[in-house]
């Protein structure tokens, strides 16, 4: 769903578009709209979320209508339409990485975050959710940590306790 | 030792950078194609090889690049199929985190043979690391002048561009692909036209996986005769295989094509056995979207032949007994599975991975899912398991893309072959809660050896 009610201006700064004008270069003239999905993902990395007026931008920029971007935003599943926990923990929920104990390891972030699936810790930190095949299936449990997409693979109870304690400490560190 | 023809080097520390690639012979493919070959002559070549797409169609991958249609004037595309998220498959990723220059450099052979001046790499946007690892790649093979203009100063320009997906399985489906690389949501559209007719904007383009590309450097390098050699039948050369679920060594294998499945699940050289000691219940050959078999239908025909690691013997018996090599996605299920908990979670794959163009798919994903989530949870009824197969048949062939017989084909098998696991849990809800109903009749024919009894 489109957090519509969401007004805060954007401003999009010279190195991102900067970023926008390299990679509409890669596309015929004309074709400026396959430069849709990239542009989200820098979108994306750089606020956290495709706010309504983020998109707005990107539409402006590409010359083509908002329906176009929202359309699309809404479509694909990486795109985060609501703000999110700065690390977003997102688990593989399907067939070959259940066989290997991911429901254990939801369980387990869950219990550890004290928050429910999608919702943001307190401390805006932290967002957990399970995510569809992720094309790790031999190397099971596995989770994802956008926006660099960093991979944790072969997950214990351990490794994600581990793991949550030093996105909390890099953060105080920062 | 099976021959490898992708991953041979893959253990070489520096794999991944062109100067150890080059080492290796790489590139070898390139000079070859584009100072000794005509792009008619490298196209004969794979045909002559038998290569069939590895991205689970298994379509012959000459056949479907002499298709291409080449009107004047007007530009072709080669757009690599890296949006790898079959469930089961993890062979794409692993070549390309490995050794992306196999990738690149079947690019250019492929591109070069196509008329292609400008190729695309559609990868799921959820491998960002491995577009980083392409994108230096290409950056190396830029400045070492195979690709650019007038590459090794034969004439020939290409640009080679890496695109990000936005999560969405369908996008696999290659018209999905092409939308989604449009700047659309990735609806299929319906063919004809094919993309070799008419694709990416409009124009004639060829869209294959990762794995078929790559295979097309050896093809170059040794001929497409000496590629058939390998292999059995018509399922010839080498293929990557995921190996995942319940073994002792998961992982991506390559093996010649008509390996027997018995010698890779059980030898060290592969997947080593079934994890903690346990005997297998069934297998999914390749992928999800393949039928499930139990484990005496996997190892052997309905007739007891032997089954092997091919085209043809995987889907021997039909549907009635066989399954489909398919991605190469295989999943292995140890005696402590639950087939319908399984078959739920794929069926949730599907409803969620839908992309709401079709009725039967749209609704019947979801229906499937719901219900095999009331069975699963001790609701369902025997009538439910008739209602299952009823929704299953109406999906099956009625869409516009196979993602509909990819969420039907996983249900009717479980039910074909486990239909005494689904009543169990209609008539033992709360036991079916606490414990699963183990490897009944679906013996595997192989004994449990004493010394690899571990506690669990």
């Amino acid at each position: 769903m489109l957090k519509v009610e969401e007004t805060q201006p954007v401003e999009f700064s010279s190195a991102l578009l900067a970023k926008f004008d390299e990679i509409v270069k890669r596309y015929p003239e004309g074709k400026q709209k396959s430069a849709l999905l990239p542009l989200l993902h820098l979108v994306q990395a750089e606020f956290g979320w495709t706010s309504v007026p983020a998109m707005d931008k990107v539409a402006e920029y590409l010359n083509i209508q908002s329906i176009e971007v929202y359309e699309v935003a809404s479509f694909y599943t990486m795109y985060f339409l609501q703000p999110k926990g700065k690390y977003v923990l997102e688990v593989c929920r399907t067939g070959p990485c259940c066989l290997v104990g991911a429901e254990k390891i939801m369980d387990h972030i869950e219990k550890k975050l004290g928050v429910k699936e999608g919702e943001v810790t307190q401390d805006g930190l932290f967002s957990w959710r399970g995510v569809e095949c992720l094309a790790a299936c031999g190397f099971g449990p596995v989770l994802q940590i956008g926006p660099e997409y960093t991979f944790y693979e072969n997950l214990t109870e351990q490794s994600v306790d581990q793991l949550i304690d030093d996105l909390k400490n890099k953060d105080l560190r920062q | 030792m099976g021959r490898k023809l992708l991953l041979e080097h893959i253990n070489v520390p520096g794999i991944n950078t062109l100067a150890v690639y080059r080492e290796k012979g790489g590139y070898r493919a390139v000079e070859k194609a584009l100072k000794t070959l005509t792009p008619e002559e490298i196209v004969e070549e794979v045909k002559k090889s038998g290569l069939r797409g590895r991205g689970g169609a298994g379509f012959p991958t000459g056949m479907k690049w002499s298709f291409l249609a080449k009107p004047e004037g007007v530009p072709r595309y080669l757009v690599c199929n890296a949006d790898e998220s079959e469930p089961g498959t993890f062979k794409d990723r692993y070549l390309m985190t490995h050794i992306p220059h196999a990738l690149i450099e079947g690019m250019i052979v492929s591109s070069f043979a196509l008329g292609a001046n400008t190729s695309y790499i559609y990868v799921r946007g959820e491998m960002m690391p491995q577009i980083r690892i392409l994108e230096r790649a290409i950056e190396e093979a830029k400045a070492a002048g195979f690709l650019g203009k007038n590459i090794l100063g034969t004439g020939y320009d290409l640009e080679l561009y890496v695109q990000p997906g936005g999560g969405a399985y369908i996008c696999g489906e290659e018209t999905a692909l092409l939308e989604s690389l449009e700047g659309k949501r990735g609806n299929p559209r319906i063919k004809p036209p094919f993309p070799a007719i008419a694709g990416l904007y409009g124009c004639p383009t060829v869209v294959n996986n990762v794995e078929s590309i790559a295979a097309v450097v050896p093809i170059v390098n040794d001929g497409g005769d000496e590629y058939a050699k390998i292999g059995i039948g018509r399922s010839t050369g080498t293929k990557l295989i995921s190996a995942s679920g319940n073994l002792v060594k998961p992982g991506v294998y390559e093996i010649e094509l008509g390996l027997p499945v018995e010698e890779f699940i059980y030898s060290d050289e592969y997947c080593g056995g079934i994890a903690n000691g346990k005997r297998l219940k069934a297998t999914v050959a390749g992928g999800s979207s393949v039928p499930v078999l139990p484990a005496n239908l996997t190892l052997k025909y309905a007739n007891g032949e032997p089954r092997l690691m091919s085209y043809e013997s995987l889907s021997e018996g039909g549907f009635a007994t066989g399954t489909m090599l398919g991605s190469g996605g295989f999943i292995a299920f140890d005696e402590d599975q639950c087939i319908v908990r399984n078959t739920w979670n794929f069926s949730r794959f599907y409803h969620h991975e839908s992309c709401g163009q079709c009725s039967p798919c749209r609704e019947g994903t979801g229906w499937m899912e719901k219900i095999l989530h009331k069975i699963e949870h001790g609701h369902g009824t025997m009538e439910d398991i008739d209602l299952l197969w009823d929704v299953q048949r109406k999906i099956e062939g009625n869409t516009i893309c196979p993602l509909g017989d990819a969420a039907a084909w996983p249900v009717a098998s479980a039910i074909r072959h486990f239909r005494d696991e689904f009543e169990w849990h209609v008539k033992e809800p709360m036991k079916s809660q606490s414990t699963n109903y183990g490897l009944a009749n679906y013996a595997n024919p192989i004994e449990k050896k004493p010394e690899e009894v571990k506690e669990a």
